[in-house]
């Protein structure tokens, strides 16, 4: 492995999966096969914090699936540090850490030290840097009053975050994370955040993280790769998918009597609904001189801003169809 | 490393195993309960041959103490091979919940997690009618060095047929999510098949279970020797020695069906 190659290398990535379809009106079943995955050709560099994006089915766990030696592509290569994730799996088992958002690897009926003393042991890490690595994430995840206790007591964002530390006791290279903070509370979401970005700054470990919470990804990832339909349709910074998406921002502006759609340059009225109007403009251009128009001109009694749903901007990039837009 | 990988891998196992005995020791009357009724069950089996001796002098020509030998080695064999790879025959259901996708994410090898997984003692109490049965039975044999060797290696290739046909027969779930039931028929058909004397069924039948799912080797042919008795059924003599043999090929054919097993295996949609 060279020092300077990519930690994840995708190329030309491909998997198929043979179903079984009835025909309509005929008792026998039709052998048919579905590419689940194909064409998909990316790079993670170590210490990118990269958020995997798509509609449920477009390929993303296929794709995981397959980073992680779970699943055998069918065609095209992947390399992850180095190593044949299938040939490797065992080996590359020992450098990536994994936490699936709504499966617990811990042990139910045993407290959550149980579960990490045997993880000790089946990934051989030192008494020394396990002590080391469990202090420090005890304390980061504030889970020190919670080691003792049965892992079947623990609320849903403690967890996770034993779930977290699970994953990465051995130092792991890559964490995959996915739905981290899905049914988490606002601020055990906020506090996971904290900790994944921080864990990135001082270990430089390179995060890939799916995810349908937008603020998950703005919180944490420089870059995105969208998929659908088992193809990447973006890859690159945030604020670029808004500006190819064409996603639209939405002021919300109550004022102080009804009135007809209020007139500003840059934002459309979008809905009126008496004294409440919903005016839309690009997500890439600033709020401020649109408030600043419609303050000048009318009463307002109350302003907010409603930023663009991530479900709505990938929408308007799969209607245009599957074709790379910016590819690095 | 320093190690062989099998004492690695065991030592492994014995780690989850030991997790998984702790955890259902947090329930011990359950735990209890539990241990006692499958040894309870199991144990009705016996009354069943018990109740037909009551009526049948022999059975083709086996006392009652001759077919408790078969009964008890085979049921201890099972009871080994059983106890050791706990849940494999329920791999379609850790397909299904995610649980084998988050096993090989794991620095150990699958089968080794499979096996260890949800590692129950409650198989105890299989375990310990089996060897009564079996102890039982033992004090009727006329005991000779070679017997005394014939006899271990028996109880530990019986462990590794049944073991093996576990294994290869689960692996069908990698390919059909729902063929516990089909697989139990080959393992559990297999055993119960083994409490009798074999030359009860027509030839056919011993040919196959010799060459196709060769449970004839965990009991059949080495308590053959054990009893000195000539092969009723005229099968070569040098079969009554073969059961490692017969071990070590099934468990060889399992892993090798194991190894397609997990390489086709599709896992679930999310």
């Amino acid at each position: 492995m060279s020092a300077t190659g990519p930690l994840i290398d995708v190329r030309d990535l491909e998997r198929t999966f043979a179903v079984r379809r009835r025909v309509d009106g005929r008792r026998r079943r039709v052998r048919d096969s579905v590419l689940a995955v194909h064409d998909l050709t990316f790079a993670v560099a170590a210490g990118e914090m990269v958020g995997y994006i798509g509609p449920n089915g477009a390929g993303k766990s296929t794709t995981i699936k397959m980073l992680t030696g779970i699943l055998v592509p069918t065609g095209g290569q992947v390399r992850v540090a180095g190593l044949d994730p299938n040939r490797d799996r065992v080996e590359l088992a020992r450098r990536i850490g994994v936490v699936f958002g709504q499966r617990s690897t811990l042990w139910w009926d045993l407290p959550l030290r149980d579960s990490f003393e045997l993880l000790q042991k089946m990934y051989r890490i030192s008494r020394a840097r396990y002590r080391d690595n469990l202090d420090r994430f005890v304390d980061l995840l504030d889970l020190g009053d919670q080691l003792d206790t049965p892992v079947r007591q623990l609320s849903l964002g403690q967890r996770m975050r034993g779930d977290i530390t699970a994953a990465l006791l051995h130092d792991p290279e890559v964490l995959y994370l996915d739905e981290p903070t899905i049914g988490l509370d606002v601020v055990s979401k906020g506090r996971l955040r904290e900790f994944l970005r921080a864990l990135n700054d001082e270990r430089g470990t390179t995060l890939v993280l799916t995810t349908h919470d937008l603020q998950d990804i703005e919180a944490l990832c420089d870059r995105v790769i969208v998929i659908d339909h088992g193809t990447s349709v973006y890859d690159g910074p945030l604020a670029g998918l808004h500006a190819q998406g064409g996603s639209s921002r939405t002021l919300v502006v109550d004022l102080v009597d009804e009135a007809p759609p209020v007139v500003v340059p840059g934002a459309t009225v979008r809905r009126v609904e008496g004294p409440r109007q919903w005016l839309s403009f690009p997500a890439d251009a600033s709020a401020a001189p649109i408030v600043a128009a419609v303050a000048a001109s009318y009463d307002v009694a109350d302003l907010s801003i409603q930023e663009p749903d991530i479900e709505d901007v990938i929408r308007e990039l799969y209607s245009r169809g599957p074709e790379p837009l910016d590819r690095r | 490393m320093a190690e062989p990988r099998a004492v690695l891998h065991l030592r492994t196992y014995l780690q989850i195993a030991w997790l998984w005995i702790r955890a259902a020791w947090q329930y011990p009357t359950s735990f209890v309960l539990l241990a006692v009724g499958n040894g309870l069950i199991t144990g009705l089996d016996f009354v069943g041959l018990w109740i037909m001796f009551a009526h049948l002098d022999d059975l083709a020509g086996f006392t009652l103490h001759e077919v408790a030998l078969l009964y008890g080695s085979a049921s201890l064999a099972l009871a080994i091979a059983d106890t050791a790879i706990g849940s494999v025959e329920r791999i379609g259901t850790y397909i299904r919940t995610g649980r084998l996708d988050q096993m090989m994410t794991k620095p150990v090898p699958l089968l080794v997690q499979v096996c260890a997984d949800q590692f129950t003692l409650r198989r105890l109490g299989r375990l310990t009618q089996a060897a009564i049965v079996f102890g039982w039975a033992c004090t009727y044999v006329d005991w000779t060095p070679t017997r005394v060797l014939v006899a271990v290696s028996m109880l530990l290739s019986g462990g590794l047929v049944f073991f093996g046909l576990f294994v290869g027969f689960s692996c069908v779930q990698f390919w059909t999510t729902d063929a516990t039931e089909f697989a139990n028929a080959f393992t559990y058909g297999g055993a119960t098949v083994t409490q009798y004397p074999l030359n009860i069924f027509p030839r056919e039948v011993i040919v196959g279970l010799t060459f196709v799912i060769p449970v004839a080797f965990v009991n059949w042919y080495p308590c053959l020797y054990l009893l000195g008795r000539t092969d009723p059924a005229g099968m070569p003599e040098a079969f009554q020695f073969a059961s490692p043999v017969a071990g070590v090929l099934t468990m060889a054919a399992a892993l090798l069906v194991w190894r397609s097993g997990v390489r086709h295996y599709t896992s679930t949609g999310s």
